[in-house]
């Protein structure tokens, strides 16, 4: 099936070519049958890249090894779920995932505008055939993930440990799709300035869009950041790494475009800054996806040397260079419909968060590249580390949750001062009983950045209660309803306002959890043999017994061997049992022995996490298998080409011996307060978010009889 | 060959699906005009009806009452009318294109 798979996605590339060329030559000649017939090209597309989808799955679920993909990232032995999530682990693969998210994205946007944007839409084919050829071409022309060995092994080499944890193969497609879901706003946005239609048309039709790229690109972060806590072994959910910061920097330019196209909707303001916003995000997308796989910085989150690096900075130039053109060219239709009225106006507040987001863009941006800068310069390479980026983005980060709490209670065009007071008054009292509680009752004075963080979220917090109350209070004095059913139609019926407020509210809790769990983290690293203890924050944690498994890691990753520790953890007159362990991965390289090889491969840390509201309990254990050195050599010796029966034999005596008489382990200990809640405020993002992005067919339909019964009044009065 | 195959079959599909649009072009066009058409002059009409509706009532023929009914029948209608010319000349009010 293989010739099948590269075949589709051979047509496909023509086919997206097509694309390109019918609906430029439909929309440039008015010529309407070729705009449609590129429109379809692109749902052929989408049914090629599906189909060539689904047969690489097949492979993989079949251990098809004579698929050379299939070969290097999978092997029988990998569960069924990581089977199926191994394609995206490699870089024809992601590349595939890539091509066909982009290809289902730009065939729900097209058939939901064939009817409309007419001036629009054709030149908006044209650029998403375009994204969706580049992605074709690499497949067709460096990297293609049909590729087949002329002599299929017996075996795969498996999928990379580190990659075996459910966060991290959700992680990707969550990340593409928020990166390709920018696409569809940034070719609108292009097709808009080549037609000369600048109007605020291409942001109603992309904004939904817009929203679910964010939300995918958000969870995906914070699935990213899941991970690194549990499966990395270090103990930290956020490093400043490359690949984080290439998936953040979108994000955030991204959160400053959706603030930002409300003004253009409400006040046909912020044209050019709207269109450059959009332009950029969508770059920074493609800079993440170049960076997680072409290997230029070092990260963690980086898996194997890129062949299309060269490829991919093409591109981005041509997508930078073709978007300050085109913006250039049409300043002239980019003028603003109004005037800023006031300082003291949600749109001038707007205005201020942008720039707040797009500096700590710049900032992440300028931290993350300095080792490529500082070898152009000096000729070595030097990086900055988290303290530079905590030192510089702590403020803005600030700053910012100062401005989500203000921007609610602020409304179009101006605001009294004496309004501001009103509406601040709670809040303020709010935040000065935090800042009491806080300093009488807690250690939060120790850091003034996190008290500051603390009385701002409560801050927040206050306010984003304070507008559900006081609209369903306005609500239930217009219609008599109870509270709950004032509450429910009120956000039913202005599920933008609503579901924006909870993003804001999860936005701040999110931060409490950051603040809390950076400042005031409780670390020990210790060296402990069965029946010693020591204690970390008030837990006395007891090393009990070394434990080692074949086969069946309690995770669930298919490692062959796993030596863990069972500890005892009381506090407070409770006991849990705790069981962090190591996974041993084997070896593919046959120079190493018959029985080291089980050892010498990869290996990762299986943290245990007690979690908690108020207080995680974080474990990993590093055993010492040095004891195990001279055994395995003297086996290596003694069962050099013994059958596999044998092997596992001896493996197994090694594991019982490590069992049975261990060495002193390894141990980290992290106590981190209010870590949970960074993950609990990421979820009331997404459900605020999705809230947000929910359509809502009565109030469009009873917006659009409004607007149509205003036009039938004005042209009867025309007349 | 399998890939060879694939490749010609594949594109013949394809090509099939994208020269479909080409083919029709003629006929599909003209109805298109023909309904576009109809519906301006059906909009006419309605705005007529709307006009004269008005007249009787500043004439006593109609109670203020019955005019209104009326009145709100023709505009709905109306906005039928408005809403499928819209929709065929690939127009959509603000509002109507939030996605």
């Amino acid at each position: 099936m293989a010739g099948v798979g590269s075949a589709c996605l051979a047509v496909a590339l023509l086919t997206a070519l097509y694309a390109v060329g019918a609906s430029l030559y439909g929309a440039t000649r008015g010529r309407r049958e070729w705009v449609i017939s590129g429109r379809r090209a692109i749902y052929c597309v989408g049914a090629l890249c599906v189909t060539a989808f689904g047969l690489l799955e097949a492979a993989f679920l079949r251990s098809d090894f004579s698929f050379a993909l299939v070969a290097e990232g999978s092997s029988t032995d990998t569960p069924t779920f990581y089977k199926v999530t191994a394609l995206w682990a490699t870089q024809d693969g992601s590349l595939l995932l890539w091509a066909t998210l982009l290809s289902l994205f730009s065939t729900a946007v097209l058939f939901l505008t064939r009817r409309s944007l007419r001036d629009i839409a054709p030149y908006a084919t044209a650029v998403l055939g375009c994204i969706g050829a580049f992605f074709l071409l690499l497949m067709v022309g460096w990297e293609n993930p049909f590729d087949t060995l002329a002599v299929p092994p017996a075996e795969g080499a498996g999928l990379n440990p580190l990659l075996r944890h459910p966060a991290m193969m959700i992680h990707p497609p969550m990340l593409y799709t928020g990166y390709v879901g920018f696409s569809i706003p940034f070719a609108f946005a292009i097709g808009a300035l080549v037609a000369r239609r600048t109007g605020a048309d291409w942001i109603r039709a992309t904004r939904r869009f817009a929203l679910i790229a964010w939300t995918f690109l958000g969870t995906g972060i914070m699935l990213g950041a899941l991970w690194s806590y549990t499966e990395l072994g270090w103990g930290g959910y956020w490093a400043w790494d490359p690949v984080e910061n290439a998936s953040l920097m979108p994000w955030l330019v991204g959160t400053a475009f959706l603030h930002s196209i409300m003004v253009q909707e409400k006040r046909g303001m912020l044209k050019i800054w709207n269109v450059s916003l959009i332009c950029a995000t969508f770059t920074l997308a493609l800079l993440g996806t170049f960076l997680v796989r072409s290997g230029i910085l070092d990260s963690i989150h980086a898996f194997g040397a890129s062949t299309i690096g060269v490829q991919f900075l093409v591109f981005i130039g041509l997508v930078i260079a073709l978007s300050a053109t085109l913006i250039i060219s049409r300043l002239p239709y980019l003028r603003s419909e109004a005037r800023l009225d006031s300082l003291l106006s949600r749109e001038a507040f707007f205005l201020l968060n942008n720039l707040v987001l797009v500096g700590l863009c710049l900032v992440i941006m300028w931290g993350t590249f300095f080792p490529l800068i500082s070898e152009a310069i000096t000729g070595t390479e030097a990086s900055v580390g988290p303290p530079w980026f905590n030192r510089l983005a702590t403020p803005l980060a600030l700053v910012l949750v100062l401005l989500t709490g203000i921007g609610p209670v602020l409304a179009w065009r101006r605001f009294t001062p004496s309004a501001l007071k009103r509406v601040l008054a709670v809040p303020l009292a709010a935040v000065v009983l935090a800042l009491v509680l806080l300093i009488a009752l807690t250690d939060a004075p120790d850091s003034p950045p996190s008290l500051a963080m603390f009385c701002l979220v409560a801050f927040v917090l206050t306010v984003v209660s304070q507008e559900l109350w006081r609209g369903t209070a306005a609500r239930r004095t217009m219609t008599g309803e109870s509270w709950p059913r004032a509450l429910s139609r009120l956000t039913g019926r202005n599920r933008r306002r609503y579901g924006g407020y909870l993003v804001h509210a999860g936005i701040a809790v999110l931060f409490l959890g950051v603040a809390a769990s950076s400042a005031f983290v409780d670390q020990r690293d210790v060296r402990l043999s069965p029946g010693e203890s020591f204690e970390v924050n008030g837990y006395r944690v007891t090393y009990r017994e070394a434990t080692a498994k074949l086969g069946g890691d309690s995770a669930g990753t298919g490692a062959p061997i796993a030596f863990g520790a069972v500890l005892d953890v009381r506090k407070d007159g409770k006991h849990y049992v705790m069981r962090p362990s190591r996974n041993y991965y084997s070896s593919g390289d046959p120079s190493l022995g018959t029985i080291s090889r089980f050892f010498e491969g990869e290996a990762t840390s299986e943290v245990d996490v007690r979690w908690g509201l108020t207080r995680d309990l974080w474990l990993a254990v590093r055993p010492d298998i040095g004891s195990l050195e001279k055994p395995i050599q003297e086996a290596d010796a003694k069962f050099a080409d013994s059958p596999g029966d044998v092997q596992a034999f001896i493996v197994a005596a090694l594991a019982e011996r490590y069992r049975s008489d261990p060495p002193p382990a390894a141990f980290r200990a992290i106590a981190s307060p209010l870590v949970l809640w960074i993950w609990i405020g990421g979820a009331i993002v997404v459900l605020g978010a999705l809230l947000a992005a929910w359509p809502s067919p009565e109030a469009r339909l009873r917006r659009v009889r409004s607007l149509y019964s205003a036009r039938v009044g004005r042209e009867l009065s025309r007349a | 060959m399998e890939y060879a195959l694939a490749l010609v079959v594949l594109a013949l599909v394809v090509g099939a699906v994208l020269s479909l649009p080409l083919r029709r072009r003629g006929e599909e066009e003209q109805r298109e005009e023909t309904r576009l058409a109809e519906l301006r002059a059906a909009k006419e009409a309605k705005y007529r009806e709307i006009r004269d509706a008005e007249l009787d009532r500043e004439m006593g023929k109609l109670s203020r009452d019955d005019w209104r009914s009326v009145d709100r029948d023709l505009r709905s209608e109306a906005i039928e009318i408005l809403r499928e010319l819209d929709r065929l000349e690939g127009r959509v009010p603000q509002g109507g294109m939030d996605r």
